[in-house]
Order: C-alpha cells, then structure tokens, then sequence
C-alpha cells in the first residue's frame, strides 16, 4: 500500500532519511519508533510529499507518488499531528469536513458525515458540531483532529506523534479509542511515536529507526523476543523484554532484604519481630548472614513452652536456591517441596532475598504475557519486606 | 503613529472658545457637513479602500517572497518618513496638480505602511503547525490563504486598517492647503484669521472623528471576527 525505495533525503551535507525500503501492507498500522531526530517524521512527510525525497521512490497504491499532484496526492490523505493543527477560525463541524469542502461537498453531505463521524467517537453532535476548537479540552481536540483525518475515508492515514502531547490518562483513551476504530476501519496507517508501550499498543508490526536507517522492522512479539542488535534491546529497555522463565534470573524477581533473625535469639524476640514487621515468618541466619532456615508463626506457637532459643527448634536444612539460577529452577524448587517461601542465597549461602508464590505469578504474567506496565507489584511484597527499609 | 491635529497652536482661552466654536458651525450647518463629508469620504474613505486593495496582496506577496518584503517595506517605510505638506508639494510639482486627487494620492501613500506592515505581520503570525496541517489537508495555496491565513490574519490586518483611517483623518487636515477641502479648511482659515474658534470648528470635529472612526472600526472587527477568535483572545487576555 505504501511502499519506500531506497528513499534518502539529505539537508546539505546530513543525511536524514538513509536508503531507507519498508512497505507498509493494507489495512496494517506500522509504528515507526526510535530516538528524537532519526528521521521519522521526515519518513512520513515524505508520503504526503509534505517533504520531497532527495532519491529514492516512494509508491502509494502502486503509483510513484512523485509524479502525481501533491494537492490530489494529500486530500487522499489523512493526516494527523501532534499539535492537532484544528484550524480556530472554523467550528468543529467545518473542521471535520474541511477536505470535504476542498472536494466541494455539498452542506448537507458535510453535515451528515461530521454527524457520524463525532457519533464514532461518542461526542454529541448536537453539543459539538457548532463549537470552536478552543473550546474543547485537548483530548477532545485531538479526536477531533483523527475524526478530520478519516473524513474523506482515506485508504491511508499518517500520525506523527499524534497522542504525544496529551496526559497520560487521555493518551490511554485515545489510544483504546483508536484501536477500536482501526478494528472496524482497517486502514493502512503508518504511525510515528517515540513511546515504545505505545508501539506495542497500536501496531502490528514496528519499524525501529536510528539515524535514518532501519535497524529492526518486525511485529511487536518478535522485536521483544529477539532483538536484532543492542540497539533494539537497550531501547526496548530490559524489563520489556519477552522472555522465558529459562532466561529471567531469580535475583532479578526476589525481594531483597526479607525479614531476618539470628538464631541464638529467642522465641519471644522473633514473635514481636513477626508482630511488628507484620510478617508471618523469619528468615533466621547466623552473624555472618548465612542462611539456617526459616521459622513461621506456628512453629513458634507449638514450641514456645519447649525451648527458649531459636536455634532449637529451626529446621536446619532449609530449601534455597542460589542468585544466579533461574526462575524455572525456582518454580521446580517450590512445587517439589510444596512451600510457598524460597530464600535466594549466595555461592557461600548468604541470604540475598525471598522469593515467593504471588512475586512469582506476578513477574511471570509480565515476562510470559507482555504487560510491562504493570510492573513488579507484589501483594505479599509488605509481609517480607526488608528490615533494612 | 501619532495623530498630528494642529493642537498647541489653539489657544483656549476659556469656555467662551466652546461658543466661538458653536457659532462657526450653526452659522452654516450646511457647509460644516459638506467640509466633514468631504473629509470621511475624499481624505479617509478612498484612500484607505485603495490602500487596502493595493497593501493586503502586496503582503501577501511579501511573506511569499522574503526578498519581496524586504523591497515592500523598505519603499513604503520611505514613504512614511516624507513630511506630509512636503508629499503634497511634490506630488504638485511632478503633475497631479492642486485639489483632492493629490490628497488622496498622497493619504493613500500613508496608509500603505500600517496596512502592509499589518498583513506580513498577521500572516507570518499564523502558527506554522496550522500552515502545516493546511497543505497536509491538500488546500492550495490560495485556498490556504482564503481559509486560514486571512482569516486568523484578520484582526491584525484591522489594526492596520484602524491606524491608517487615523492617520488620514489627521493629515487630511493639512490638505486643505493645496485645496482638498475637508475639516482642514477650518483650521487653515483659523491660522489666517487668528480666530480660534475657526480653527477649532476643524480641528475639535476631527479629532472626535478620529476617536469614532477608531471605535467604529473596532467594533466591526469584533462583530466579524469568528466566536472560535474571540474566545482565544479572551482566554490569552486572561491569561497574561
Ligand atoms: N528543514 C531541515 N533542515 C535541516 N535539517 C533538518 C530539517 N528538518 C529536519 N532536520 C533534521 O533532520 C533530522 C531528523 O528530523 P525528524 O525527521 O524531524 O526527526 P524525528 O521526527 O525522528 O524526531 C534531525 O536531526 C533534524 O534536525
Ligand atoms: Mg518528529
């Protein structure tokens, strides 16, 4: 549907665009994504021979854009950008249907369309048709300024950072928005952002630039899975990154600095720590830190009349698993000895940190299933917390 | 810009000047409305229609041509410097003779500058990213300027339009010199006669004039200007 062919485009001396070839398939969104100045918004301006290439072709439906009328190439366009562009002088309705009105729409056709297209996007029509731009909120704005783009039901849309200049919560709306739109509309979109959630988000396949070459062009999943270069993966960032249990580390998962103990401290000692700190267990070590094993509630309960001493009734060889081991271990580990708590320790059995079932399922549900947003949020996280914190 | 009204050289001398000033009108109404009409319509009106019919495409051009502003601007800065008896002289001498077509020439030179300036100005003032989504939407040129550049343009394009009428009103008075009628004769047989209340039935006329042209003008541009305008420039009024 779009397709660029070699295309370069130099400001003098620097080279902006670098022999760059991507197609974009119908009915596909390609996010075009990389750090400030790489090129992609001169990419895009290209398609709408906003900008002209210095060589190269770039093809639109088969056709060298570079031989049709720019003026006919644009209004075939949608085009969206950041700073939304409404044009004050004109109510929203005009704004909508302002391609419409290069292509002599008649009024009625005009209105009709604006109608339906505010209705897409739950704005009531009767409230907004007659408004001016400032008098909406920027979010409303910005909806106003895709709805323009899609008036003409354009085969094709370009979107340079379109959500970039809104809040965070609005961002996320008109995100959700979009891809409901873009499910039923199958438009051909090619999409800049320098926000890589949004890349996952939106796009079906994305296309990483850096310093007007392509470095990686392939769908979300696959980028995530197998970075072409250290590039990708540090702008992917590490925490983002598809990966199998195999691959995460404990250490990267355990909670760090559990709750301790000593073990020649006493039963009562132990439980007001467990009172305090709000935990139900202790990680007990010696004075040079080494893990002995682990006392809970119960035990403490059952053997307060027995001993005195902690290390009296602590099971001394406790389960653990080393730092450098991974989560699979871990898992393994936890559901042969049927526990819930696995301490993580050094090469010379150190403690180091905790591990548990809900840190576990959480940080697995980002690594497996991609949501990086979430992030580690462990419910038991305040249970064992450090008592160095 | 500043209205030059031959005002230092009145010398009031008490509210029986206002009286004076009463007599000179009543005492023929007929030719006080003829001197005044002569004046909005010769000395105000004409020029500035042709200056604004000449200046607004000229800065047009200018901001299409950068090379073309400069020559713009710099003719018409000229132009301003020129003291205005000095213009009226000169446009004599080089053949347009003596009477209103002089005048009017020489007011509508005036009022090319505020007009000019106005409208590079205005158009230049448009946010780029509004220009941007212009030629994004597939509009012409021309349709660019129709749609968005004029339109967001306007109001300082009036401002331009607002200082020219003023600057008319005042320097119309001197034209009375070479014949041009207008409030102006008023005051140029005021200093003849050394009665002020000759000279004030001018210049008091026309300086009421200028203050209603002014407000005049204003209110047209807020009626015209679109609600999605007004409210921008409410809420930037606000804001500073
Ligand atoms: N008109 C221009 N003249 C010279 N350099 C330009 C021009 N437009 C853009 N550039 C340069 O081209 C590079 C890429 O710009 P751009 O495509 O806007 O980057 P991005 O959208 O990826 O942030 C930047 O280094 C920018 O400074
Ligand atoms: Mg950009």
């Amino acid at each position: 549907m779009i397709k660029f062919e070699n295309v370069t485009k130099k400001y003098g001396d620097l080279t902006v665009v670098d022999n760059l070839t991507l197609e974009v398939d119908k009915g596909n969104l390609v996010a075009l994504i990389g750090a400030s100045g790489c090129g992609k918004t001169t990419t895009l301006k290209m398609v709408n021979r906003i900008i002209e290439p210095t060589s190269g072709n770039i093809f639109v439906n088969e056709e060298n854009i570079l031989r049709q009328d720019p003026v006919q190439l644009r209004r075939g366009i949608g085009y969206v950008i950041q700073q939304i562009g409404l044009f004050p002088n004109m109510t929203i309705a005009e704004n909508i249907t302002v391609v419409g009105k290069l292509l002599s729409w008649n009024k009625a056709h005009s209105r009709e369309r604006a109608e339906e297209l505010l209705h897409m996007v739950e704005m009531d029509p009767a409230l907004y048709m007659n408004r001016y731009p400032n008098e909406l909120s920027g979010g409303q704005q910005q909806r106003i300024g895709v709805l323009r783009a899609l008036a003409t039901d354009p085969e094709i849309i370009l979107m340079d950072e379109p959500f970039g200049a809104l809040d965070p919560i609005t961002r996320e709306q008109l995100q959700n928005e979009f891809i409901n739109l873009q499910t039923r509309l199958h438009k051909t979109i090619l999409f800049v952002t320098h926000d890589m959630d949004e890349a996952i988000k939106m796009a079906d396949s994305i296309v990483l630039m850096r310093d007007g070459k392509i470095v990686q062009a392939a769908a979300a999943e696959e980028m995530l899975r197998n970075p072409a270069d250290d590039y990708v993966a540090s702008f992917i960032g590490m925490d983002r990154r598809l990966r199998s249990p195999d691959e995460v580390l404990v250490e990267e998962i355990m909670i760090p600095d559990p709750v301790t103990i000593e073990s020649s401290r006493g039963l009562a000692e132990a439980q007001e720590r467990m009172r305090k700190r709000r935990v139900d267990s202790l990680m007990v070590v010696d004075q040079n830190g080494v893990l002995v094993g682990i006392i809970t509630i119960k035990d403490i309960q059952r053997n307060m009349a027995k001993g005195s001493r902690i290390s009296d009734i602590v099971n001394s060889a406790p389960t653990f698993v080393l730092e450098g081991a991974s989560v699979r271990e871990a898992v393994y580990a936890m559901s042969q000895e049927g526990i819930g708590y696995l301490p993580v320790v050094d090469d010379k059995q150190r403690l180091k940190g905790l591990i548990t079932r809900s840190s576990l399922v959480s940080v697995l549900s980002d690594v497996l299933w991609n949501s990086p947003d979430n992030g580690v949020e462990n419910p038991e996280k305040e249970a064992v917390e450090g008592e160095s914190r | 810009m500043t209205v030059s009204l031959p005002f230092g050289l009145a010398v009031l001398t008490g509210k029986s000047i206002f009286i004076q000033v009463y007599d000179v009108i009543a005492n023929n109404p007929q030719g006080f409305l003829t001197a005044l009409g002569e004046h909005v319509f010769f000395l105000v009106f004409i020029p500035v229609m042709l200056a604004i019919l000449i200046a607004v495409p000229l800065g047009v051009l200018a901001t299409r041509k950068p090379f073309l502003e400069r020559i713009f601007l710099g003719f018409v800065n000229i132009l301003q410097t020129i003291p205005s008896l000095a213009l009226f002289v000169l446009l004599i001498v080089i053949g347009f003779g003596i009477g209103t077509r002089p005048a009017i020439i020489a007011l509508f030179l005036y009022s090319l500058l505020p007009i000019l300036r106005n409208t590079v100005v205005g158009i230049k003032g448009v946010d780029p990213f509004l220009k941007e989504a212009a030629l994004g939407m597939g509009m012409t040129g021309w349709q660019r300027l129709r749609m968005v550049e004029l339109p967001l343009a306007f109001r300082v394009i009036m401002g331009g339009i607002r200082t020219s009428a003023v600057i008319c009103i005042g320097t119309g008075t001197i034209a009375a010199y070479i014949g041009a009628g207008g409030l102006g004769q008023y005051i140029v047989r005021g200093l003849a006669f050394y009665s002020n209340g000759l000279l004030l039935a001018g210049a008091i006329p026309a300086t009421l004039l200028a203050l209603l042209t002014d407000f005049l003008l204003g209110r047209f541009e807020r009626t015209v200007t679109p609600r999605g305008l007004r409210v921008e420039a409410a809420k930037n009024r606000s804001k500073s």
